[in-house]
C-alpha cells in the first residue's frame, strides 16, 4: 500500500510548517465570541457526554470550536457533533488503548518511535484539560479556556501545538496530538461514530461516503459526480 | 499450565494467509491429512466485509480493526545495534495482518513477477559494474531460483486470483501496451487491465511523451466476472475506493477467502483451527527433526499438535521469531557476521509528489480500486544504467488511486494551516482536484539491519518480542532522490495548479508513526548458500529437514515490487518440491 503514503507524508510536512502568522486572529474570516459551557452544543446536539465531566466538556466544547469553527465554507465542529465523537471514543478501545501494545517500560524515546507514553488516550485528555485550565487561570486573570476569547483560545492551541505552554500532567503536544486527530475524525468519519452530522464535512468537499460503487464513474476526465453522500444507516439530511 | 496432547496429522500450518492456504491446498490434494492453526478469527467476504458497514473509515482504515492486535504481540525497533529498543506500540508503518486470510485479506491487490535479473542481483551487478560496485556493508545475494523456474508458478498463482493486466513480454515478444521490461510470460494475464481512472490518463499521456513506457497496473482486483481453475467465482471490481485496510464486498479481490478457501474447507483431510496461538516449533532431542508445534487455544490452554511436517506461513515477523524461539538454525551476529537466522531484514523505500489541479480537472479520489492506475518500470531493477549513479536498486512509479477517503487520503498545499477556518477552506477547496504520483522502491540488506529477540519486551504469553534494528542506508536515499528527481518531471508534465514532493533525504531516519509499507522482508533469506540463508531454495530449513519456512522472509533483499506475486509463487514452487521430492524421501532437498 504506498499509494496514501505520499499524501499523509504531506499532511504531516504541512503541519510542521504553518506559518505563526498564518493562524492569528487578525486574519481570521470571522472570530466569534467564546462560546459558553452549553452554547451552540447544546442547541445542535441534546447529547450528554458519559466520559467527560462537565468542566472537562465545557473545554472540548470550546477547543473543537476553535480547530474547525463555523463559518460561511461549511459546518464547524459543533454543528458536527465533533464533542460527542470525541466523548464516545474515550468509552471506545482508542480511549483505553486497548489494542495498543501498553506493557512496560515505558521509555522516552524520539519522536520517530511513536507515542511510548504510559496514558491511555483518555488519561491524557484527563490530564491534559485540567493542566490546560490550570495554565489559562495562571495566565489570564483566573479564567479557564472556555472563558477565553477566541484570539486567546487560538493563543492557547498554538501553544499547545509548538510545545511553547508546558504542561506538567502530560506533554502539551501529545495531548494536543490526539485532540486534532480525534477532532478532524470526528468531523469527517461517518456519521454513525456521532460526528460528521446530517453528513454536512462530506457534503463541504464532495465526498460520497458509502455509496461505493463507481463502475460508471471510472475515467471520466472533467465530470462532476452528481449524488449526495449516504452513511452506513442512510441518506443524511 | 496443563498441556492437553492432540492426534497428530501429516502437516502442519503455522498460520493461514496466502501461503497457508496455497499449502493447505496443494497437500491435501496429495493426500495429506493437513491441520492449518490460525491465531486470530474465522472472517469471510460474508458478515465480516459486508457492504455497508466495511464502507467505514474510522473502524476499519485508522482503528484497524482486521490488523494485528498490538495489545498482545509487537515487535520492537531501534535504528542501530547500539540503542535500546522500543515497542512499536500503535500501529503506523506496517499493518500486518490477523485472522484467516492474514494480510490478504487488507492489500491492495498489486500483482507483480520480479524481473529476471531481480533473482540474480548479485550476479547481474558484478557481472555489469564490477565487484567493488557493491558497497561493502551490503548482503546483496541472489535468491538461488531462476525466473525461469519460476514462471510455471507465477501464470498459476495469477490464474488463480484472476489477474487483470496486460501482457509486455509473451514467449519472448514485446507486446504493446505491457511492461517491456518484464521477464517473458508463457500466456497473456487472465482478464483484461482496470478500466483507467482519470489521473492515470494524465500520468499515461505524460509519461508517454517524456519517452517511458507506461502500462497498466497488474491488480489482483477483477476486472470482469472470472471463475478459477478451482471453480471459485470473483469479479468485478465497482471501483468502491474501500480496497487496502478493508476487506472486499464485491468478492473481486483475490484472497484466500475468494480463490482457495471455498474448495479447502470442505476437504475431508484439511482441518482448520482459528484462535491458535503457536508458540513454537517442537524439536526432538536430537535437534535434527521437529516433532510439532505447541499453541494456545482460545481457553488459554496450552495444547501439543504433532505433526510430520510443520510448515510456518505466518506473516514474516512471525516466521522469523518462530524460528528463533525454537532454536531452528544459528542466530545471525551482525557482529561477527556469522548465523543465518534474522540476517538480511529489508523493507522498501517509497516517496511521491501530490498533485493540486484547477477545478476544471475534478478528479473524483473516491472512484478507485486497490491497484487501479498507471506505472513505470523504466527506473526499476536494472532497467538503466546504474554506473554513473552509484546506487544499488530503483522503483517502480506509479499513478494509483485506492480511493478518496477523506480522513487519510487527503492532502492540502504545503502552507495551508493544520487546523481553524484555513485549513477548513483547504479541504474543501483541494479534496475534489487533489492525486498523486507514488514511487516504491528497492531497500537492499545490510549488516546491521537485522532481527533478533528482544531482551526485556514480552507477548501476553510471556515470550520475547521479535527487536527490529532497523535504518535507512546512504546506498538506498540515493535510490530515493534520483526517483524523486523524475517524478518531479513525470508529476510537472501532468498539468498541476501546485504540486510537492515528499522523499526521504539523507540524514532522515526510519519513522514508526507514518505509514510507508506492509512489505517487511527477510530474515529467513532463501539461497544455495547456507553460511548466508536460512532455507534452501525450496523454503526448507537447512538443519531441520522437516520444517519448511513460506512467505516474505524469504526475500534476500527487498525489490521496487509489491511482495505477493513472489509470495504466492515460492509457495507453489515449494508445495511442488514437497509433493514430488520430499514426501518420496523425506530429508534435506538437493
Amino acid at each position: 500500500m504506498p499509494h496514501d503514503h505520499a499524501r499523509r507524508g504531506f499532511l504531516r510536512q504541512s503541519i510542521a510548517i504553518v506559518p505563526a502568522a498564518a493562524l492569528t486572529g487578525a486574519a481570521r474570516p470571522q472570530e466569534t465570541p467564546a462560546a459558553a459551557p452549553t452554547g451552540t452544543a447544546a442547541a445542535a446536539s441534546p447529547y450528554q457526554p458519559v466520559f467527560f465531566n462537565a468542566v472537562e466538556w465545557a473545554f472540548i466544547q470550546a477547543a473543537t470550536a476553535r480547530l474547525i469553527p463555523a463559518d460561511d465554507t461549511g459546518p464547524g465542529a459543533l454543528e458536527a457533533g465533533v464533542p460527542e465523537f470525541i466523548d464516545r471514543q474515550m468509552e471506545a478501545a482508542f480511549g483505553h488503548a486497548a489494542l495498543w501494545y501498553m506493557q512496560g517500560p515505558f521509555v522516552e524515546s524520539p519522536p520517530e518511535f511513536g507515542y511510548q507514553g504510559k496514558l491511555p488516550p483518555r488519561d491524557v485528555y484527563r490530564a491534559g484539560i485540567a493542566a490546560t485550565d490550570a495554565h489559562c487561570r495562571a495566565a489570564f486573570s483566573g479564567k479557564t479556556f472556555p472563558q477565553l476569547d477566541a484570539a486567546r483560545q487560538d493563543e492557547v492551541l498554538k501553544g499547545l501545538e509548538s510545545g511553547a505552554v508546558q504542561l506538567d500532567a502530560v506533554p502539551a503536544k501529545t495531548f494536543f496530538g490526539f485532540l486534532l486527530q480525534n477532532t478532524k475524525e470526528g468531523y469527517l468519519s461517518d456519521p454513525i461514530h456521532g460526528g460528521n452530522k446530517n453528513a454536512a464535512a462530506w457534503k463541504m468537499i464532495g465526498f460520497p461516503g458509502a455509496r461505493a460503487d463507481f463502475a460508471d464513474w471510472v475515467g471520466r476526465p472533467g465530470v462532476a459526480y452528481p449524488l449526495p453522500p449516504v452513511s452506513i444507516n442512510g441518506p443524511q439530511g | 499450565m496443563a498441556t492437553q496432547k492432540k492426534p497428530s496429522v501429516d502437516a502442519v500450518l503455522v498460520g493461514f494467509g496466502w501461503t497457508g492456504a496455497i499449502m493447505g491446498m496443494e497437500l491435501t490434494a496429495a493426500g495429506l491429512k493437513v491441520l492449518a492453526l490460525e491465531r486470530g478469527e474465522m472472517r469471510d467476504t460474508n458478515p465480516d466485509f459486508a457492504y455497508p458497514r466495511i464502507t467505514d473509515e474510522l473502524s476499519y482504515g485508522i482503528r484497524g480493526k482486521l490488523f494485528q492486535n498490538l495489545a498482545k504481540e509487537t515487535v520492537t525497533v531501534r535504528h542501530t545495534p547500539g540503542e535500546v529498543a522500543v515497542p512499536y506500540r500503535q500501529l503506523g508503518s506496517f499493518l500486518p495482518g490477523d485472522g484467516v486470510g492474514g494480510a490478504g485479506v487488507h492489500w491492495n491487490g498489486h500483482h507483480w513477477r520480479p524481473l529476471p535479473d531481480d533473482l540474480r542481483i548479485r550476479s547481474r551487478y558484478e557481472e555489469r559494474y564490477g565487484r567493488k560496485f557493491i558497497p561493502a556493508d551490503m548482503h546483496l545475494q541472489d535468491w538461488g531460483v531462476s525466473y525461469e523456474e519460476m514462471e510455471p508458478f507465477f501464470d498459476q498463482f495469477e490464474k488463480i486470483c484472476g489477474i487483470s493486466g496486460k501482457a509486455g513480454n509473451l514467449r519472448g515478444q514485446i507486446q504493446p501496451g505491457g511492461n517491456p521490461f518484464e521477464g517473458a510470460r508463457s500466456s497473456e494475464f487472465p482478464l483484461p487491465p482496470l478500466a483507467s481512472i482519470n489521473s492515470a490518463l494524465l500520468f499515461e499521456k505524460a509519461t508517454r511523451e517524456l519517452g517511458y513506457h507506461p502500462f497498466p497496473q497488474a491488480a489482483a482486483n477483477a476486472s470482469r466476472a472470472y471463475t478459477n481453475p478451482h471453480g471459485a467465482q470473483l469479479g468485478p471490481c465497482n471501483f468502491c475506493g474501500f480496497c487496502e485496510r478493508y476487506g472486499c464486498y464485491m468478492y473481486a479481490k483475490a484472497s484466500p477467502q475468494t480463490t482457495l478457501l471455498p474448495t479447502l474447507l470442505h476437504r475431508p483431510n484439511f482441518e482448520l483451527r482459528t484462535r491458535s496461538h503457536v508458540i513454537r516449533v517442537n524439536m526432538a532431542p536430537d535437534g535434527k527433526r521437529a516433532t510439532g508445534v505447541t499453541y494456545i487455544d482460545a481457553q488459554g490452554n496450552e495444547v501439543e499438535q504433532p505433526a510430520d511436517l510443520v510448515i510456518l506461513c505466518a506473516y514474516q515477523f512471525h516466521n522469523v521469531r518462530l524460528l528463533l524461539l525454537s532454536n531452528i538454525g544459528e542466530k545471525y551476529d551482525p557482529a561477527t557476521g556469522r548465523g543465518v537466522v534474522g540476517r538480511n531484514y529489508a523493507y522498501q523505500l517509497n516517496g511521491g509528489a501530490t498533485l493540486f489541479f484547477d477545478k476544471n480537472q475534478p478528479m473524483n479520489p473516491f472512484v478507485g480500486a486497490g491497484a487501479s492506475g498507471t506505472v513505470i518500470d523504466d527506473f526499476d531493477g536494472d532497467n538503466f544504467d546504474h554506473g554513473p549513479l552509484g546506487f544499488v536498486g530503483g522503483a517502480t512509479i506509479n499513478c494509483i488511486n485506492t480511493g478518496g477517503r477523506p480522513i487519510q487520503q487527503m492532502s492540502v498545499p504545503a502552507g495551508a494551516p493544520a487546523w481553524g477556518a484555513g485549513w477548513k477552506r483547504a479541504i474543501k477547496d483541494n479534496y475534489l482536484y487533489t492525486t498523486s504520483v507514488g514511487s516504491q522502491g528497492s531497500v537492499m540488506s545490510y549488516r546491521d539491519n537485522y532481527l533478533d529477540l528482544d531482551p526485556t519486551y514480552k507477548d501476553v504469553y510471556g515470550q520475547p518480542l521479535l527487536r527490529m534494528t532497523f535504518d535507512w542506508k546512504a546506498n538506498d536515499i540515493a535510490m530515493t532522490q534520483f526517483i524523486g528527481s523524475k517524478i518531479e518531471g513525470i508529476a510537472k508534465a501532468m498539468g498541476p495548479r501546485q504540486m510537492q514532493l515528499a522523499f526521504r533525504k539523507p540524514g532522515d531516519h526510519y519513522d514508526l508513526r507514518v505509514y510507508q509499507s506492509t512489505h517487511n522482508t527477510g530474515g529467513a533469506p532463501m539461497g544455495t548458500d547456507r553460511s548466508t540463508s536460512a532455507v534452501n531454495r525450496y523454503l526448507q530449513t537447512w538443519d531441520v529437514p522437516n520444517v519448511f519456512v513460506m512467505g516474505a522472509s524469504a526475500f534476500p533483499q527487498n525489490f521496487g515490487y509489491n511482495p505477493t506475486g513472489m509470495v504466492g509463487a515460492l509457495a507453489y514452487w515449494a508445495a511442488k518440491a514437497i509433493r514430488e521430492q520430499y514426501l518420496k524421501n523425506p530429508g534435506a532437498l538437493a
